[in-house]
């Protein structure tokens, strides 16, 4: 496996392949705090996208601006060589941008099963009259979709928690949860935000695979925010470094590693 | 041993996503149905209608309705009592405008009209949460009560302020007024509810009431997941109202045949269906009929025992009767906020392991 992404950045995905998303001079403020000035980076199809930096660096502010949950002041989203215009968050879920969340957002009064099917939603588009009636239109629509969802829960192998409601999950299931239910959305970007977060060594090997093989197998292009710096290294093709909400490097891991400027971040400077 | 699960396998999709799952759950349901409009109709007396099925029925109606908002989609409402008046006036409005409009089309209308007037008053909802979103929904109650009572349009000039149903038929059989018969009146009540639990359930069971339980459990993640928020409470409003509108009609129309404003659909009653959708269970459709059914069985059985039984004062029984309620409310929420029909579920759990709980 860490073979493999290590020829990533080499063996041509990313590098060649065409911009899905480009961030051009975003800058977000609340009052007096600037969130993220001037920021400027892309993403690639089907490539691993890392952004990190040290805590407060604005890496949660970023992905909430691609979202749609925060508007910058100032700044422009090109998504799929379209400038994206301010929209509401579950209108740009329909342009095919689906996210995890730093802290388990599952809802928690529904099964694993409901849980991944809600993540649907963006797909499902019949009316209150077909659903109160049920029979014909609506039943066939979720068996449909129950398909979709069902190889998930294969692919994430969570099949014995089907029904299980999601609060009585361990913290690494619930997190394959809120995986499977940004999955379900089929979405053309993915946002991680630290996925890794508080999970055991086996956790994040399993859920490092996990990631990996959603770029292989469906070809989608990720973004992930997250803070184990080993496996930011293993599995990413570029690495967006933030800090104090600047940009202040961009590159292959290898490039991001040997960086001063990174290195200074992390490490601290003397002043 | 009460569930025998063993050889149950679906084997579809759409076998798996059944009402009642378990063939014995399914089978006991069909017999409560089959019980309930081919045997009770013919040992109905007035007595256990007028105090007994009819309100439990019209009462399920309305949990049902405010269970949709506030147990499914987690909007708490304290106008039910103003919009069953709306379901209940307009029902009246219609009969007595549409002298020829059938009785089933006056009702269903009368629910529609409540559900327009609903997702008005739900508009709130798209910028405030919580306590302040009661308030909203306060201030629907009483405008409704003070309406129906300063305007005397609605009550066609009645000079008593009252309205009183006219006698409609349907197939040739009176339903409302006062030559309807109990038997008749019950029937008619329980297609209703029967029919719209069925609905409830059907839109609970898909992406709609997926919609509205993620909006329910955690709005942010609903939002961006894709589920758009205006649509989803608003469509709660609409639907919930609806319920609740019908419910208006059935109590004013079959139940009662004659309401006062203020009395019938005073802020008690909103506060009433609140606490059946709580000691029945938030976000369950049969927590809607046990929620229904407690409330109208405990002051019958309570005054039977009391009064009856224990030759108590009216007066003492009544007030004892809010010790009992009160204490229930607070019981169920701190012992088990998901009421009654989460007990149900935890004694079925039970029952399937029941007497080897050890043997899985």
């Amino acid at each position: 496996m860490t073979e493999e992404a290590m020829d990533k950045p080499s063996d041509g995905v990313g590098c060649g392949a065409a911009v899905l998303m480009d961030i051009r001079n975003v800058s977000l403020r609340f009052g007096g705090v600037k969130a993220l000035r001037d920021v400027s980076f892309d993403i690639r199809e089907g490539e691993i996208r890392a952004i990190i930096g040290p805590n407060g660096a604005g890496k949660s502010s970023m992905l909430n601006v691609i979202n749609g949950f925060y508007h910058p002041q100032e700044g422009e989203i090109w998504f799929r060589g379209k400038r994206r215009p301010p929209m509401k968050p579950h209108t740009i879920a329909r342009h095919g941008i689906a996210r995890t969340f730093q802290n388990i957002a599952l809802f928690r009064g529904m099964s694993t099963l409901d849980n991944i099917m809600t993540g649907r939603i963006t797909r499902m588009g019949l009316g209150l009259l077909s659903h109160a009636i049920w029979w014909g239109w609506a039943e066939r629509e979720e068996v449909q979709h129950r398909e979709r969802v069902e190889r998930i829960i294969d692919f994430l192998e969570i099949q014995p928690i089907r029904k299980t409601p999601v609060g009585r999950l361990p913290y690494g299931l619930q997190k394959r949860v809120e995986l499977g239910r940004a999955l379900a959305a089929e979405p053309t970007l993915l946002l991680l935000d630290e996925p890794m977060a508080g999970m055991n060594v086996e956790e994040k090997e399993d859920l490092s695979r996990f990631i990996l093989d959603v770029n292989d197998e469906f070809g989608t292009t990720i973004a992930l925010i997250e803070h184990d710096m080993g496996v930011v290294m293993d599995l990413s093709d570029r690495v967006v470094v933030m800090d104090y909400g600047r940009k202040i490097a961009d590159g292959s891991p290898q490039e991001v590693r040997n960086n001063q400027d990174v290195i200074d971040a992390y490490l601290g400077v003397p002043h | 041993m009460f569930y025998r699960e063993a050889g149950e396998f679906s084997t579809s999709y759409r076998d798996d996503a059944q009402t009642f799952p378990i063939a014995f759950d399914r089978r006991r349901y069909y017999l409560v149905l089959a019980v309930g409009f081919g045997v009770i109709p013919f040992f109905i007396n007035d007595y256990w209608a007028n105090a007994v099925l009819i309100p439990f029925l019209v009462w399920s109606m309305a949990a049902l309705g405010l269970n949709i908002l506030t147990g499914y989609c987690g909007q708490v409402s304290l106008g039910t009592g103003g919009f069953m008046a709306v379901g209940a006036y307009s029902c009246y409005k219609l009969m007595t405008a549409f002298p020829g409009l059938n009785i089933v089309f006056c009702i269903l209308l009368a629910g529609l009209i409540t559900a327009l007037v609903g997702v008005l008053f739900g508009l709130p909802s798209l910028r405030i949460k919580g306590f302040y979103l009661a308030v909203a929904t306060l201030a629907a109650q009483f405008f409704f009560v003070w309406l129906f009572n300063k305007v005397p349009w609605f009550y066609n000039y009645s000079a008593s302020g009252q309205i009183n149903a006219p006698e409609r038929t349907l197939l040739g059989v009176a339903i409302t007024g006062p030559n309807a018969d109990s038997a008749v009146k019950y029937l008619f009540c329980l297609a209703f509810v029967v029919g719209f639990a069925w609905i409830a359930r059907n839109l609970t069971r898909g992406s709609v009431g997926r919609s509205w339980m993620a909006i329910r459990d955690m709005d942010i993640a609903a939002e961006i997941i894709g589920i758009d928020p205006y649509r989803a409470k608003l469509s709660a409003f609409g639907v919930s109202s609806f319920f609740v509108g019908v419910s208006g009609a059935l109590f004013f129309g079959i139940y009662l045949g004659a309401v006062e404003v203020t009395e019938a659909f005073g802020i008690n009653q909103s506060f009433l269906v609140l606490f059946m959708i709580i000691i029945g269970g938030l976000g369950s459709i049969f927590g809607s009929f046990a929620g229904a059914a407690f409330m109208v069985l405990m002051p019958v059985l309570l005054k039977n025992i009391l009064v009856g039984g224990l030759d108590w004062d009216t007066a003492i029984a009544t007030h004892f009767e809010f010790v009992i309620v009160g204490g229930l409310i607070i019981f169920f929420l701190i012992v088990e906020p998901h009421g009654i029909s989460q007990l149900w579920r935890i004694i079925k759990e039970k029952l399937r392991l029941w007497p080897f709980p050890h043997d899985h």
